[in-house]
């Protein structure tokens, strides 16, 4: 099983510098030390809500990619938006679940139907119009190329364990001066 | 007299008057609004949700839950785009923690148009008869989430204004509409 610090590393790797990333909790966390840039969005408010805003930037920005690295235990809180997202169907939307198994920002407790639930069949069911579920990171970095090409709405859950852990600083996630320098960084072009 | 603020009677609006959905419509398009975010409810559906579907000047995004719409309308605000969330009382009631989250404690333009469903015509919401329409003023009152009674047509000269107040100093509006606004068709 691959680690989600190794499959975000090689992720980001292949991403250009004006990529829109939005991210929930602790891939967010993940994601800001290992990539820092201010179009990384991970101030979803709440959890259950970083897929819908990840939509909302779709719908306002349809001339540019967005990535959503979003977690099991969010996306659960809010599977309905699986069928939003398919409805709307935004071409430019690749969907990542970074699935663990475990509320790992809340203490690293088992998320209902760990190790059973299947997301991919989820989000296939509601109409993506691709799925993946990706849990070697050989395999990853083999498939992602093609996978960030396709047309959205692409949905890839990336089976994986924690890897290295990151600091998890919510008042940077929740202050202002994030959402400032990505509204300035919008703005900028 | 029938339709006054009255301390007697605790009337708002008049009984019999109307809202037109056209109006409120207009005024909507009017605040620059580009998309309107929507779980349907009964209220609202045939004046305002109904031809708002088939406005082609209007993009109208179906969520399966409340919460997604305030999720949407925050992403929207940084394009630039301005957008309206259309639902239930019982959709704000439970989509309080987006609200709480989202709108208020990072400060973004939520615009909200919310059907009182069930209200009773010309009553204030705090004096209304259903549980549900009477707790909804003095929970957007301990949010700080400003709130405005669209009941009558008088009342839609205000959401203009509102919307643009919003905008222009990232806070969340609820526009309460307070009885079935009239569809295209109905009588006048």
């Amino acid at each position: 099983m691959m680690k989600r610090d190794e499959v975000i590393k090689s992720l980001i790797g292949r991403l250009p510098d004006d990529q829109i990333v939005v991210a929930a909790y602790t891939a967010a966390f993940d994601l800001i030390a290992l990539r820092p840039n201010p179009l990384n969005y991970i101030s979803s408010g709440a959890m259950g809500l970083t897929a819908p805003h990840a939509l909302g930037f779709a719908l306002g920005m349809p001339d540019r990619r967005i990535i959503l690295l979003d977690g099991d235990g969010s996306l659960l809180m809010n599977l309905g938006s699986l069928v939003t997202i398919a409805n709307a169907a935004p071409r430019n939307l690749i969907h990542f679940v970074c699935q663990n198994g475990t509320y790992e920002a809340n203490g690293g407790h088992p998320i209902p139907g760990q190790g059973r639930v299947d997301f991919a069949a989820m989000a296939k069911g509601a109409g993506y119009a691709s799925t993946h579920e990706l849990s070697d990171l050989a395999d990853f970095n083999d498939r992602i190329d093609a996978v960030l090409a396709a047309p959205g709405p692409v949905f890839v859950d990336l089976k994986m364990v924690p890897g290295e852990a990151h600091p998890k600083d919510y008042k940077i996630m929740h202050g202002p001066k994030i959402r400032e320098e990505f509204r300035a960084a919008l703005k900028a072009g | 007299m029938e339709g006054a603020i009255s301390a007697e009677n605790n009337l708002i609006a008049p009984i019999d008057g109307k809202l037109h959905g056209a109006a409120i419509i207009a005024a909507i398009k009017q605040s620059g609004v580009q998309t309107v975010v929507t779980v349907p409810d009964r209220t609202t559906a045939s004046g305002l949700l109904r031809p708002i579907s088939q406005d082609n000047e209007l993009r109208h995004v179906l969520v399966c839950k409340e919460d997604e719409a305030v999720a949407i309308s925050a992403a929207l605000s940084f394009c630039d785009h301005r957008a309206l969330v259309l639902i239930q009382y019982t959709g704000l009631l439970d989509s309080i923690n987006a609200v709480r989250g989202v709108a208020v404690e990072y400060n973004m333009p939520i615009c909200m148009m919310v059907g009182l469903l069930g209200k009773e015509p010309g009553v204030a919401p705090t004096d209304s008869n259903q549980y549900g329409v009477k707790i909804i003023e003095p929970i957007l009152d301990a949010m700080g989430v400003a709130h405005l009674l669209i009941e009558s047509d008088a009342d839609v000269e205000a959401i203009v204004p509102a919307i643009e107040e919003a905008y222009k100093n990232s806070c969340p509006i609820v526009l309460l509409i307070g009885r079935p606004p009239t569809a295209p068709g109905d009588a006048p």
